[in-house]
C-alpha cells in the first residue's frame, strides 16, 4: 500500500501575534514543527504500512524552511518525502494550496499509485480544515473527514469511524481515497535514533509550480479568492468585581444581588 | 559534561530522553502504585526501536553497542528505573544468548528480540544460589534430541511476560560448575510454569517471578555454546551486563537530583530558599560530583568495551562464527574487574544520592504523591541485582591480587 501524508510546517506554540496591519501570522522569532495535528495523520500512515506492507511517502509545501518537517517525517517513519517550493505560491490560501497539493498528489501518483491520502483535521496556525476535504474534491476522491478510528482495511477499501457533530459514524470508502484525522486516533510514537539518524541523510524533492504542471494563475495571494478583511490577536480584558462584606453571609447575599442584577441567575 | 560520544549515541540520549518525558513520566507513579507490567509502554519501546540499540542492523537493530545500551539504561532509569526494565531485562536475558549463539540460532532468535516482538529473561538465582551460581540445583539431563530440565528458579525479572529465558543450569551434576550449561527455555513449554509472583521495596511494575521446571523437554539446539561451559559465558555476560546496572544506578541518582535541586531552589525555611544553607548545598555539590563521577566512569569503561565489542560482532557476522569466540581473537583484558567497579560505586551513589535527597527535602519527600521516595526504593536493587556489592568487591579484590601477584613474579 501507498500512503500519501500531507503535512505543515507551523509555528510550535499555538500563541502565535498577528501583524494587524497586513494580517498574517508574526512567524520570525518563533520556533517552528510538525503541525501537531499531522502527527497523528503521519503516525496512522507508518502504523498501517507496519500492518500491510507499502510504504508512506511525505508532501509538503512551504519556503525551504519547511524541509525540518520533512526531514523530520523520515525521522517518524516516512519513507519518501516531497517539498513543493516555489515564490508564485506564497501567500496561497486553501483553495490555491489544496490546488497545488493535489497537482504535487497527481505527479507522485504518475510515479507510483497513491492509494490512501492522510491529513491532519487541521493546522493549529489557521485552523481552517479545508485542505483534506478540498484535495479529495480536486483529485475527485472519496473523503471522510475526522476519523477517529480505522477498524479495518482490506485490498480495495477502508473502514473508519469518523466523529460527527452528535456522534460518530462508520464509513467504507474504495481506495483511492482522502481521510483527515482526529487527535484521539492514534498516540504518536517518539521518533526512533534510525529514524533521527535516517532523516539527517534523507534527500528531499523539491518541486516547483512549473514541475507539477500547475496553472499558475490559480496560485499565490494574488490569484487566489480569499481576502483577508482583518485579522487580530483578541484583547483579553480581565475585569473583576471583588465583593466586598464583614462575613461570608454578608459577601454571599451582595453576591447572590449581583449576580441577579446581571441577570446570571 | 561532554564524554566525545558519536553521532548515534547522542540521537539515543536524544531519543530516550524524549522518550521518559512523554511516555514514562506520566504513568510512573500509577504503574509503581498497582504493581503492573505495563503493555502499553512495551508497544511504545517497540515503536520506538529501543530493543535493538545494541544488535546488529543484519538483525533489525540499531549497530550500536554496550555504551547505547548503557546510556538508553540510564536516561529511561532517570525517569524510571522500573519501566526502563522491560528492554533492560531482555538485553540482559538476551547477551549469553547472543554470546554464545551459532549463527543459525542468532537468525532464529535476534530479530525478534531485535524489533522487541519477543522479550528474554535471564534466570540464575535460585533459592540456594545466589551469590553462589555454582551451588544450583535445576538439572537438565540429556535425554535423546532434549534435555529433561527440573527445578526451581526465583526472583526472576521480568519473569511470566518474557517470552524466551535463558536459563542456567546443571547437564552433569557430578561435575559441579563444571557442569553448568546455559539453555533457552521458550515460554509454553509443556511443564515449565510461573510460581509466586513477588512483591518488593521498589521496581515494582518490573514482575518479579518464580520459575518451575516440571520435566521440561527442551530441544537440543536450545543449548548455548557447549556443554560445561556456562560459568564462562555467565562471568562474560556480567561483564557487559554490569555497566549497564552501573548506567541505571546513575540515572536513578541523576533522577533524584532532577527532583531535589529545584524544590531547595524554590522551598524557602527562615526567609531564605534552603539550598542557599550552605550545609544543604555543598550536600547537593558533593551528590552531582559523585554522580558526575560515575557517568564518567561508566561511559569510559563501554567505550573501551564497545571498541572490542563492535568490532568482534561484524566480524561474527562476516565469518559466520560465534560472537564470544571473535571477541577471544581481539580481546586483551577481561573486563571483570573494572565492571565490577562500576558497579559498586555507581550503585553505592546511587543509594546515598536518594537517600540523602529524601532527608534533603524533609518531610514531602517522605510522601509518595512526591516523585522522590519511589528513586530510593528503586535505587537499592542496584545494590543487590547482578551481583551484590559485596560479590563486586569479590571480583576486584580477586583480579587485583592476581595483577600483583603477576608484578611479584615478574620483579
Amino acid at each position: 500500500m501507498h500512503i500519501l501524508v500531507c503535512v505543515k510546517q507551523t509555528p510550535k506554540s499555538d500563541n502565535v501575534k498577528i501583524d494587524p496591519a497586513t494580517g498574517c501570522l508574526i512567524r520570525s522569532g518563533s520556533e517552528s514543527a510538525i503541525n501537531p495535528f499531522d502527527e497523528y495523520a503521519l503516525e496512522e500512515a507508518v502504523t498501517l504500512k507496519e500492518q500491510e506492507g507499502g510504504r508512506v511517502s511525505v508532501i509538503t509545501m512551504g519556503p525551504p524552511q519547511a524541509q525540518q518537517v520533512l526531514r523530520d517525517s523520515i525521522a517518524r517513519g516516512a519513507d519518501e518525502v516531497y517539498q513543493l517550493g516555489d515564490r508564485a505560491l506564497a501567500g496561497s490560501d486553501t483553495w490555491s494550496t489544496s490546488y497545488a497539493l493535489a497537482k504535487g498528489i497527481e505527479k507522485i501518483n504518475g510515479l507510483s499509485p497513491v492509494d490512501l491520502i492522510i491529513c491532519g483535521k487541521q493546522t493549529n496556525d489557521s485552523d481552517t480544515g479545508h485542505i483534506g476535504p478540498q484535495i479529495s474534491a480536486w483529485l475527485n476522491l472519496p473523503n471522510a473527514a475526522f476519523v477517529k478510528k480505522v477498524i479495518r482495511v482490506s485490498k480495495k477499501s477502508i473502514v473508519v469511524e469518523r466523529l460527527t457533530e452528535d456522534g460518530s459514524e462508520v464509513l467504507e470508502l474504495p481506495f483511492p481515497c482522502v481521510l483527515s484525522v482526529v487527535k484521539e486516533i492514534n498516540k504518536p510514537r517518539v521518533r526512533s535514533v534510525k529514524g533521527r539518524l535516517a532523516a539527517k541523510k534523507a534527500t528531499i524533492v523539491t518541486w516547483n509550480a512549473d514541475d507539477i504542471q500547475a496553472d499558475k494563475t490559480m496560485l499565490g495571494i494574488a490569484n487566489c479568492p480569499t481576502k483577508v478583511v482583518k485579522s487580530f490577536t483578541p484583547k483579553h480584558e480581565n475585569t473583576a468585581t471583588i465583593v466586598e462584606g464583614n462575613n461570608g453571609k454578608e459577601k454571599g447575599t451582595k453576591l447572590v444581588a449581583l449576580l441577579k442584577e446581571n441577570h446570571f441567575i | 559534561m561532554d564524554y566525545a560520544i558519536n553521532e548515534m549515541e547522542q540521537e539515543v540520549l536524544n531519543t530516550t530522553r524524549e522518550f521518559a518525558q512523554k511516555k514514562i513520566k506520566p504513568i510512573r507513579a500509577e504503574m509503581d502504585a498497582k504493581e503492573a507490567f505495563s503493555y502499553e509502554m512495551w508497544e511504545e519501546y517497540r515503536k520506538s526501536g529501543l530493543f535493538g540499540l545494541w544488535l546488529p542492523e543484519e538483525y533489525g537493530g540499531l549497530g550500536g553497542g554496550i555504551t547505547c545500551l548503557a546510556m538508553a539504561f540510564e536516561e529511561l532509569s532517570r525517569a524510571c528505573a522500573g519501566l526502563a526494565l522491560t528492554p533492560g531485562t531482555s538485553a540482559l536475558g538476551a547477551i549469553p544468548m547472543f554470546l554464545a549463539a551459532t549463527p543459525e540460532q542468532r537468525e532464529k532468535w535476534c530479530p525478534d528480540l531485535a524489533s522487541g516482538k519477543k522479550l528474554w529473561a535471564f534466570a540464575l538465582t535460585e533459592p540456594e544460589a545466589g551469590s553462589d551460581a555454582t551451588a544450583l540445583k535445576t538439572t537438565a539431563i540429556k535425554d535423546g534430541d532434549f534435555y529433561v530440565v527440573n527445578g526451581t528458579k526465583h526472583f526472576i525479572s521480568t519473569g511470566k511476560e518474557a517470552d524466551f529465558y535463558t536459563v542456567a543450569v546443571n547437564t552433569n551434576p557430578a561435575r559441579g560448575a563444571r557442569g553448568i550449561s546455559l539453555l533457552v527455555i521458550e515460554k509454553g513449554t509443556p511443564g515449565f510454569s510461573f510460581g509466586k509472583k513477588e512483591e518488593k521495596m521498589g521496581i515494582r511494575s518490573n514482575p518479579t517471578y518464580e520459575l518451575i521446571f516440571d520435566n521440561v523437554r527442551v530441544p537440543r539446539e536450545n543449548l548455548l555454546g557447549s556443554e560445561g561451559r556456562g560459568l564462562l559465558y555467565l562471568q562474560e555476560t556480567l561483564d557487559y551486563s554490569r555497566p549497564g546496572v552501573a548506567a541505571q544506578a546513575v540515572g536513578i541518582a541523576q533522577g533524584a537530583l532532577d527532583t531535589t535541586i529545584p524544590f531547595l531552589r524554590t522551598r524557602k525555611q527562615f526567609g531564605q530558599p534552603i539550598i542557599t544553607f550552605q550545609a544543604l548545598g555543598h550536600k547537593v555539590a558533593e551528590l552531582a560530583a559523585k554522580t558526575e563521577a560515575g557517568r564518567a566512569l561508566v561511559y569510559t569503561l563501554t567505550h573501551k568495551m564497545d571498541a572490542e565489542f563492535i568490532p568482534a560482532v561484524r566480524n561474527a557476522i562476516a565469518n559466520n562464527t560465534v560472537v564470544h569466540e571473535e571477541l577471544k581473537k581481539l580481546k586483551g583484558a577481561r573486563w571483570t574487574k573494572y565492571s565490577a567497579e562500576a558497579k559498586l560505586f555507581c550503585s553505592n551513589v546511587a543509594m546515598e544520592v536518594a537517600d540523602e535527597c529524601v532527608t534533603l527535602c524533609g518531610g514531602i519527600a517522605y510522601m509518595r504523591d512526591f516523585p522522590l521516595e519511589k528513586y530510593m526504593r528503586d535505587a537499592k536493587i542496584t545494590q543487590i541485582y547482578e551481583g551484590t556489592v559485596h560479590i563486586q568487591k569479590n571480583e576486584i579484590l580477586t583480579a587485583l591480587i592476581k595483577e600483583y601477584a603477576a608484578k611479584a613474579e615478574e620483579e
